[in-house]
C-alpha cells in the first residue's frame, strides 16, 4: 500500500504545474453565468485545449493525452492548486463525453468530442423536468417516431438545466414508447438548443446569475444520427452517466483540498493574526474538520481510484462521495463566512463558492436519494413499500 | 500508487478476524467487566502468537518490524471484536517508546505492558494485569507503581492512577504517542463498524407497525449516514499509517464516526440497546471511553490546527 508517483507520474506533474503557473489568469474570471464571464471561460478552454490540458484522459486525435486515471486526479490536484477558473465545458466533459465513448458511433465521436475539448461548443444537460426531479424515471417529456423523416419529434419541458442559457448543445432523455413502464422506453438525444421548436427561458439562481434554464420542446425534429445509443435503452445509458455525475469526474478532490488549503490562510489572516475578532468559538474546529474532510476525500478517491485501475468500477461508492462531498462543500465555505464575520454579506469569492455548494445536496440526485441507495444497496435494508408516505 | 491493502494485509485482518470470530470474546469482555481476566488473557496469549504484539517491535529486538498499516489492519479486528485489555498501550506506545531490549523483547513475546501518559491518556489502563508499568510526563519515561482505582464509563476497561519512579531510558515518545493515537483510530474504527453490522441486522428483523423499521426512510438514512462517516474515516486511519496525514486526524474523524455509530445504534435499538444485557452495551460503552482515550477531539483539533496554521503560506509540496 503507498500513494508515491511513478517518474512519468512525477513528471506528468511538473509539466501540468508549471503550465499552470505560466497561464492560470492572475485576476479569477468573471462567473460563467453572465455573457462576458461565459466568453472569457471558453476562452480559458480554448487556451487548455490548444496546449492540451483541456480533456488528459482523452485520445490524442480528440485533444487529449491519453493520460492514465491516476495523471487524471494528480491533474485535478494541480488545477485546483493553482487557482484555475472553474470549467464551463464540465458537463460536456465529464457528464457526456464517457457516454459518447461508450455508446456513441464513430461518427458522433468525430462530430461532437472536438469541438467540445476545444470549449467551441458547449453543452448543458437538459435531464430534470418540472414533474421529475431526482425521480427520472418518471420523465414525461416525449419522443414520437418520424419514419419519413428518419428521426424523432421532441415536446415537452426540461428544467433546471445548468449552462442552458449560454450553451450550444443539450443532451437529455425523452419518452421514446408511451406503453413502456417507467425505466424502459426512455431515449437518449442529443439536440442542438436553437433548433427550430426549442425555446430556452434563463431562470436566475439564488445569486440572480441565470445560470439554469428551463427548455421547452415543440416539434423539434431530431434525427436518428443524433440518437446517442439504442433507441428505448436510454435509461440504462443516463445510469452510466449518472454514475460519472456523482463519482469521481465532476467533483475531483482538488477542488476541496485547494479550498481548504485557501481556509486556513483565512483563518490565520483573520484569526490567528488577531485581524478580526468576528469568527465564532466554533469557526477552529470547524477549520480543523474542514481541513481534514478535505483530505479525506482525497484519500477516499486514491482508493477509488486504485479499484478503478485495477478493472473494478464505482459501483455505489458514487452514492457515498456525493453525499460527503456536497456536505464538505457546504461546510467549508460556511466556515469562511464564520471567519469573515459582518463582511460575509459582502461579494466575495468565498460567497460565490457558498452559494454554489448549496446547489450540491440537490443536483445530480438529491442527498435524500442517494442515502436511500446506501440503505438499500450497500447496506441491504429493505425497500420502502409501494405507496408508503403518499 | 496503490492506496488499498496489500493481499497479504488484507490475509492477516482476515485471519485475526476468523480468530477472533472462533473465540467468544463477548464472553472474555464480560468476565474482564467482573474483574476475573483469564479468559482474556487466554485471548491474548493466542493475538501474541499471531505476532499482534510484536508487530511494530524492531526486529532485532525480536519484532517483527511490520508498517504501521498491519498495526491499524489489527487494532481495527481488536475494535470490531471488543477485545479487553490494554492493548495500545502494550502493541503500540511501549513497542516505540522503549528503548530496553530485553523489555522490548518481552513485550513481542505477549507480555503485557502498560503505561499513563499524562497529556493524552493520564490513568494506566488495566494496571493490574500488567508485568511492566510505565508513566510519561512531557518527555520523560518512568517506571510506576499503581495508584488509586478508578471506573470508567467502559466496565472493560480498569483505570488506575500511577506514582512515578525511576527514569528509563526511553526512546522515540513522540513517535509512540503518534502510534497510540493511531491504534485507538483503528480501534474505534472497528467498534463503528461492529456497531452498524448490528443495528442494521437489527432494523432488518425488527417489525413495527406491519413492517421492518428497516424500511423506513428515517432509518435508512440514519445508517447510510453512519455508513458515510466511516467510510471516510477509514482513508484518514490508512492514510496516517502511511504518515500521509497526522494521527490526530485520523483520531477526530474515528472518533466522531464511531460516536455517531454508537448513538445511532442505540437509537434504532430503542430501550433494549439501553441494557447491559445485549452486547451492544459492550461497544456503546467502549466508544464513548476510546473518544477521549489518548487524546480528547478537542485537543487533537487544535494540535492540527496549529501544525495547519504555521505550514498555511508555505508552499506545499506534493
Amino acid at each position: 500500500m503507498d500513494l508515491s508517483l511513478s517518474e512519468s507520474e512525477l513528471a506528468f506533474q511538473a509539466e501540468a504545474r508549471a503550465w499552470l503557473a505560466a497561464n492560470v489568469p492572475a485576476e479569477p474570471l468573471p462567473s460563467m453565468d453572465t455573457e462576458a464571464g461565459w466568453k472569457a471561460h471558453q476562452e480559458w478552454e480554448a487556451r487548455l485545449a490548444e496546449a492540451r490540458w483541456a480533456v488528459v484522459s482523452w485520445p490524442r486525435e480528440y485533444h487529449g493525452r491519453e493520460a492514465s486515471l491516476v495523471e487524471w486526479v494528480v491533474f485535478e490536484e494541480e488545477y485546483y492548486r493553482a487557482g484555475a477558473p472553474g470549467r464551463v465545458s464540465q458537463n460536456g466533459i465529464f457528464l457526456l463525453a464517457p457516454i459518447i465513448f461508450d455508446h456513441g458511433t464513430r461518427e458522433q465521436q468525430d462530430r461532437f468530442l472536438p469541438s467540445m475539448a476545444t470549449g467551441e461548443q458547449v453543452w448543458a444537460q437538459c435531464w430534470s423536468e418540472p414533474e421529475a426531479g431526482s425521480d427520472l424515471a418518471s420523465l414525461r417529456s416525449t419522443a414520437r417516431r418520424d419514419e419519413a423523416r428518419g428521426g424523432w419529434v421532441l415536446n415537452g419541458q426540461k428544467t433546471w438545466s445548468s449552462r442552458a442559457s449560454f450553451a450550444h448543445w443539450g443532451f437529455g432523455l425523452f419518452r421514446s414508447d408511451p406503453e413502456a413502464q417507467r425505466h424502459a422506453g426512455l431515449t437518449y438525444f442529443l439536440f442542438p438548443l436553437d433548433a427550430d421548436g426549442i425555446t430556452v427561458r434563463p431562470i436566475a439562481q439564488l445569486d440572480g446569475e441565470a445560470g439554469f434554464a428551463e427548455v421547452f420542446f415543440e416539434d423539434v425534429f431530431v434525427p436518428d444520427s443524433d440518437v446517442l445509443g439504442a433507441p428505448g435503452d436510454g435509461w440504462r445509458v443516463a445510469m452510466s452517466t449518472a454514475g460519472n455525475e456523482r463519482g469521481l469526474s465532476l467533483r475531483s478532490p482538488g477542488r476541496f483540498c485547494a479550498a481548504a488549503d485557501r481556509l486556513v490562510d483565512l483563518y490565520r489572516s483573520t484569526v490567528a493574526d488577531g485581524a478580526t475578532p468576528a469568527a465564532t468559538e466554533t469557526a477552529p474546529a470547524h477549520v480543523v474538520d474542514a481541513w481534514l474532510r478535505a483530505q479525506s476525500y482525497r484519500l477516499y478517491t486514491w482508493g477509488t481510484v486504485t479499484r478503478l485501475a485495477a478493472g473494478g468500477d464505482m459501483g455505489t461508492a458514487g452514492s457515498v462521495n456525493k453525499v460527503f462531498w456536497s456536505e464538505l462543500d457546504i461546510a467549508l465555505h460556511e466556515t469562511a463566512l464564520d471567519l469573515l464575520g459582518a463582511d460575509a454579506e459582502v461579494e466575495s469569492r468565498w460567497l460565490d463558492g457558498y452559494t454554489f455548494s448549496l446547489s450540491g445536496p440537490i443536483y445530480a440526485g438529491t442527498n435524500e436519494i442517494q442515502r436511500n441507495i446506501v440503505a438499500e444497496r450497500i447496506l441491504g435494508l429493505p425497500r420502502e413499500p409501494k405507496g408508503a408516505g403518499r | 500508487m496503490r492506496f488499498v491493502l496489500t493481499e497479504d494485509q488484507r490475509d492477516f485482518g482476515g485471519s485475526l478476524d476468523a480468530l477472533l470470530s472462533g473465540a467468544d470474546t463477548v464472553g472474555a469482555a464480560r468476565a474482564w467487566a467482573e474483574g476475573d481476566t483469564a479468559p482474556g488473557l487466554e485471548l491474548w496469549r493466542r493475538l501474541a502468537e499471531q505476532g499482534v504484539n510484536a508487530l511494530v517491535v524492531p526486529e532485532e529486538h525480536g519484532g517483527m518490524g511490520a508498517t504501521a498499516v498491519e498495526l491499524v489492519v489489527a487494532f481495527e479486528a481488536l475494535g470490531r471484536h471488543g477485545v479487553p485489555g490494554p492493548w495500545v498501550e502494550s502493541a503500540a506506545y511501549l513497542p516505540l517508546a522503549l528503548a530496553d531490549a530485553d523489555l522490548l523483547a518481552a513485550l513481542a513475546e505477549g507480555a503485557v505492558g502498560t503505561v499513563a501518559e499524562a497529556a493524552h491518556a493520564p490513568y494506566a489502563l488495566d494496571a493490574e494485569v500488567a508485568d511492566h508499568v510505565f508513566s510519561c510526563t512531557g518527555t520523560t519515561l518512568r517506571t510506576a507503581t499503581r495508584g488509586e482505582r478508578l471506573r470508567s464509563v467502559d466496565r472493560t476497561r480498569h483505570l488506575t492512577t500511577l506514582v512515578a519512579g525511576d527514569p528509563v531510558p526511553g526512546a522515540d515518545l513522540g513517535a509512540a504517542l503518534e502510534s497510540a493515537v493511531l491504534a485507538t483510530s483503528a480501534q474505534l474504527l472497528g467498534c463503528g463498524e461492529r456497531l452498524l453490522d448490528d443495528a442494521v441486522a437489527y432494523v432488518k428483523q425488527r417489525r413495527q407497525f406491519g413492517r421492518e423499521i428497516g424500511s423506513y426512510q428515517a432509518i435508512k438514512h440514519a445508517l447510510a449516514d453512519v455508513r458515510i462517516a466511516l467510510d471516510f474515516a477509514r482513508p484518514l486511519v490508512l492514510g496516517a499509517a502511511l504518515g500521509e496525514v497526522p494521527a490526530a486526524a485520523a483520531k477526530v474523524a474515528c472518533a466522531d464516526a464511531a460516536y455517531l455509530a454508537s448513538r445511532t445504534a442505540l437509537q434504532v435499538h430503542g430501550a433494549v440497546g439501553y441494557t447491559q444485557e445485549l452486547d451492544l452495551s459492550i461497544w456503546i460503552t467502549k466508544v464513548r471511553a476510546l473518544v477521549t482515550a489518548w487524546g480528547t477531539p478537542a485537543q487533537h483539533r487544535a494540535a492540527l490546527l496549529e501544525t495547519l496554521v504555521a505550514a498555511a503560506g508555505t508552499p506545499v509540496e506534493a
